[in-house]
């Protein structure tokens, strides 16, 4: 199946008929952030998602967040019930989807009362007049008698446009022979077309998607047109209301040449799972208990059976652990995921998979707690519970993805780990970068290196029998030999083992020896890890050490604060246990380590009892991302004058 | 339901020594997993699969050392857990044979969750619960299938806890087999084995297993020769339900109630008699609420359904048939998607 390119559209190529009678000013900007929000019933996810798509098809580098309630329909108009979706759409290249709200598209009272604080003063705020009923207001707890339309303070501090997007709808469908409710669902598509007017972006994407989605996957090809037409009614509005002063114009960014794809973190960790899967020739058994904000990944993975991909939905956390180690015994790639809830479920299995010496992969994808805390909220919490949520001297790898398509990569290496050192390995991703999308490089598969994995034969079986612990001298790894082998029937188990033979052994010099052994396997994993990269002066008085999601945060923190022509160093971790084998080294080379973390300073500790190194955290716990101006302001107060 | 014969062709010709190991057996004497360990020993030579292709999986307790005295694939695992880990090597490679051995703590407390969606998926294993009615490797506590009132560490006053009924679990659950046995019937072990083994689905085995240390004769009412006649019933399919030293009693079907006949009283004729059928689902339901003392204890072959498919056939099917529609897949397509655009 040849891959489907588009050619992006050139600038001022937009495919929309303009009157050129009603030229409106255009004004360029390098990079915009809007906020798309409302009920969670009214399909803000898919409208923030099509602009997405819009604007990378046109070019630009972007990064979203979507910001979704728990709830799938928390009562309709209440505060709780808000969904939102950002995006930040550049000519540059950015890491975040921004901190402050250029423009908001409210779709109801609650979605504007929960959003409003985060918008510029003086952004654009587009709200559906419609709904801001006494009612409507009087749900989202607004005092009897206040409409925050007609508040001078709001209007003095904001662009403030006030759309009768539900009336409009309905006109411009008014000899639509569809019901009142399917017309009523086109709001957001009216909403829509507002804002590819205002940004001057083409419609002919999200034409085709409705069709596709609407017409052709769900036979309903009235509902298309109508979708299709609440949008274009939109983008005429935006034409001709003359309620915008300017237009705006983000041209596209300067990418390098090549095929490029919007991708989430899920989304990649799929494909990562899939591509080490096929590098490695074996089956992977992904055995999965379905969690916020995992679950998508045992949805994805669940399609792609035709590259060899066994899904598995267990009855519970424990069992998917434990499926996955019963794979791996059997010669398959186990691999489970979940989130902290999950993973403390599953903590006393991970104790077995290290004491079998498996290959075992768990994707952890963050979310706020600790119980079940804020579900659909991002957290970077679990680093300890990944590091020591275990019973007695249970070491295992633990790696981080920095991005959304940073997941791919470390997916692969979490397989490749898994399966060189025979050992368990946590995935640690979050909220933030699994739900967020960037766009992405795509690589070229056949340029990513082969998983190399033996297991033994006849061959192996030594003068005294086949010894199914003994160990590659180097990686300390042990031999994986697997049922349905002849010759190499053995017995593998939770009790200590003795070194070699794999016999239970409650030797006492043979137990100190083999947690030494157990834990000196995972320090030799520093062997085939990178090393830790610095980016800035390698030494100096600063150096800002992140881990994982973070890194868009803090990137673009590092890059404010040396435009403002300070000298400033980061580093960041991918690797966690064990660090790479540079990371004392590079810590001793900076007076101060700074270390933000949405947690409160676990990093810090593992840094500070390894290396004895002092470290100054920035620890902010919101269930949201950081802020870039958060951090800079923070950095900048350690930096001194 | 019959063992693939393909193999047996190049099939070695195997004996209970085959699947012997090196490892000494650790379990008290007298202890009735013995007789257990010695009927699989002895079933396993007649399954028609080599012995590199059988896995033993057992959680943790004094039935979970199983593995390490049966020279074949086997994993000790973890308490409760060993369903879960089954599920997973039966997963990985449907050619294996994998069967789990644990006790009654082990399949019905701390992993009751596994067993119940085991037996739902109808996963190929083979379980044999060996079932002691008391904790034995933690010193006698009561477990979930003690009877109310039994004295012990935990339960000085006696315990308040009902017990679990295992077969009814089964039944409950769509298990394919269901079949129970004593620890001192040897010939009845072999033949439920040598069944459980061969049929295709999860296969149940409920063995009554007498702790001598800490529940010494807890079964004795259905185990000695003076009371196993009276107070249990060997099932055999298309058989009427008679029992007793006298083979004088039997079941009879009472106004959709099992009821306790004398043949030759009351005008009560073998004819009148309920006849077993191991196919009948209802009659299964049956089974597993007859109890001492009010009826004697159903043995045997409870139900046997092997038309079921099961799961892990269903996994591999999907995936051959996601790879027969599609033909070699191509990675570089689904990592580039459908959505992609080109930089020049």
């Amino acid at each position: 199946m040849e891959p489907k390119t588009s050619i992006k559209p050139q600038l001022g190529e937009a495919p929309m008929p303009t009157d050129q009678t009603l030229q409106t000013p255009s004004t360029t900007l390098d990079s915009v952030v809007i906020r798309f929000c409302g009920d969670s019933g009214d399909g803000m996810q898919l409208t923030g998602g099509q602009f997405t798509d819009t604007s990378a098809l046109f070019g630009n580098d972007f990064a979203t967040f979507p910001d979704f309630p728990a709830e799938i329909r928390a009562p309709k108009g209440t505060t709780f019930g808000v969904s939102g979706f950002q995006v930040q759409f550049s000519s540059k290249t950015i890491y975040t989807p921004g901190d402050r709200v250029n423009a908001m598209v409210a779709m109801n009272p609650a979605g504007f009362k929960v959003n409003i604080q985060d918008v510029e003063p003086g952004g654009i705020v587009i709200v559906n007049e419609d709904e801001f009923t006494k009612g409507n207001l009087a749900k989202c707890g607004y005092i009897d008698g206040y409409n925050p339309l007609e508040d001078d303070d709001i209007a003095h501090k904001y662009n403030l446009v006030k759309v009768p997007m539900s009336r409009m709808t309905k006109e411009s469908l008014a000899d639509s022979e569809m019901g009142a409710k399917d017309i009523n669902k086109c709001r957001n598509m009216f909403a829509l077309g507002i804002v590819y007017w205002l940004y001057e972006r083409p419609i002919e994407n999200t034409k085709e998607y409705l069709t596709k989605k609407f017409a052709e996957k769900k036979g309903l090809p009235e509902v298309a047109k109508i979708n299709i037409r609440a949008l274009e009614a939109g983008y005429y509005f935006g034409e001709t209301a003359e309620v915008f002063p300017s237009r705006y114009r983000v041209p596209p960014a300067k990418q390098e040449p090549g095929i490029f794809r919007q991708i989430s973190g899920n989304e990649a960790t799929v494909l990562g799972l899939v591509t080490a899967c096929q590098k490695a020739n074996k089956p992977i058994v992904y055995a999965s208990y379905p969690i916020t904000p995992a679950s998508n990944v045992l949805q994805g993975l669940a399609h792609l059976k035709r590259f060899g991909i066994k899904t598995i939905q267990s009855e519970d956390e424990i069992a998917a652990v434990c499926t996955a180690i019963g794979a791996s015994f059997a010669g398959d790639i186990g691999v489970t995921g979940t989130s902290g809830p999950g993973l403390a479920l599953k903590g006393e299995a991970l104790g077995l998979a290290l004491m079998l010496e498996l290959p075992l992969v768990v994707v952890n994808v963050q979310r706020a707690g600790p119980a079940t805390g804020l579900p659909t909220k991002t957290e970077q919490a679990d680093l300890l519970q990944a590091m020591f949520g275990r019973h007695c001297e249970s070491p295992l790898i633990v790696l981080a993805p920095r991005s959304p398509s940073d997941c791919f990569h470390m997916a692969i290496e979490a397989v490749r780990l898994a399966t060189k050192y025979m050992t368990p390995v946590i995935y640690l991703s979050d909220g933030y970068i699994a739900n967020g999308a960037e766009p992405w490089k795509v690589p070229d598969i056949s340029s990513i290196p082969n998983i190399e994995i033996t297991h033994p034969t006849e061959k192996d079986i030594g003068d005294d029998g086949f010894k199914p612990y003994l160990r590659d001298p180097e990686t300390l790894a042990r031999l994986w030999a697997i049922p349905g082998t002849p010759g190499l029937e053995h017995r593998i188990g939770s009790l200590e083992k003795e070194a070699e033979t794999g016999n239970v052994s409650y030797d006492a010099d043979n137990h100190d020896m083999m947690v030494r052994l157990r834990a000196e396997k995972i320090e030799r994993v520093a062997q085939s890890i990178p090393l830790l990269e610095v980016d800035g002066p390698s030494s100096g008085d600063i150096l800002v050490l992140g881990w994982g999601g973070t890194y868009g945060s803090i990137t673009t923190a590092i890059q404010e604060i040396r435009d403002q022509g300070r000298d400033i160093s980061s580093a960041h971790l991918q690797y966690l246990n064990p660090f790479p084998s540079n990371t004392e080294e590079i810590l001793r080379s900076f007076k101060k380590i700074v270390i933000p973390e949405i947690n409160l300073g676990q990093l810090s500790m593992l840094v500070r009892s390894k290396y004895l190194i002092d470290t100054i955290g920035i620890n902010i716990v919101k269930g949201q991302p950081f802020k870039v101006e958060t951090l800079v302001q923070r950095i900048t107060e350690v930096l001194g004058s | 339901m019959s063992v693939t014969t393909t193999n047996t062709t190049n099939l070695p010709i195997y004996t209970a020594e085959d699947f012997t190991t090196d490892q000494d057996v650790r379990w008290c004497p007298g202890c009735g997993d013995y007789a257990a360990l010695s009927a699989v020993r002895k079933a396993l030579p007649n399954i028609g699969k080599k012995k590199e292709d059988f896995v033993f999986v057992s959680g943790i307790g004094c039935a979970a050392r199983f593995p390490y005295y049966v020279d074949t694939y086997g994993m000790h695992s973890i308490h409760g857990r060993a369903l879960a880990i089954a599920t997973g090597v039966k997963c990985a490679n449907p050619d294996l044979q994998v069967c789990v051995v644990s006790g009654d703590g082990d399949l019905l407390s701390i992993g009751g969750n596994h067993t119940i969606h085991t037996m739902r998926r109808n996963v190929d294993i083979t379980i044999i619960l060996l079932n002691n009615k008391i904790y034995g490797l933690t010193k006698g506590q009561y477990s979930p299938t003690s009877e109310t009132g039994k004295i012990s560490p935990t339960s000085p006053a006696g315990s308040i806890d009902y017990p679990i009924n295992p077969i009814a679990i089964a039944v409950a659950t769509g298990c394919t087999f269901i079949a129970r046995s004593l620890d001192v019937d040897m010939k009845g072990m072999d033949t439920i084995f040598n069944r459980a083994m061969a049929h295709k689905g999860t296969s149940f085995v409920e063995v009554y297993q007498d702790c001598n240390i800490f529940n010494h004769k807890a079964w004795f009412y259905a185990s000695q020769k003076d009371t196993r006649p009276e107070n249990t019933i060997d099932l055999q399919h298309g058989k009427p339900l008679i029992f007793g030293a006298e083979k004088d009693k039997g079941i009879l079907f009472n106004c959709g109630h099992p009821k306790v006949v004398t043949i030759g009283k009351d005008g009560i004729s073998e004819a009148d008699l309920l006849v077993h059928d191991e196919t009948d689902r209802f009659l299964a339901n049956m089974y597993a609420q007859m109890a001492h003392p009010e009826f004697p204890e159903p043995m045997g072959v409870l139900y046997a359904d092997p038309t079921k498919p099961t799961y892990n056939d269903l996994l591999h099917e999907q995936l051959n048939q996601a790879k027969a529609q599609t033909g070699q897949p191509d990675l570089q397509a689904l990592v580039t998607g459908n959505e992609s655009w080109q930089v020049e």
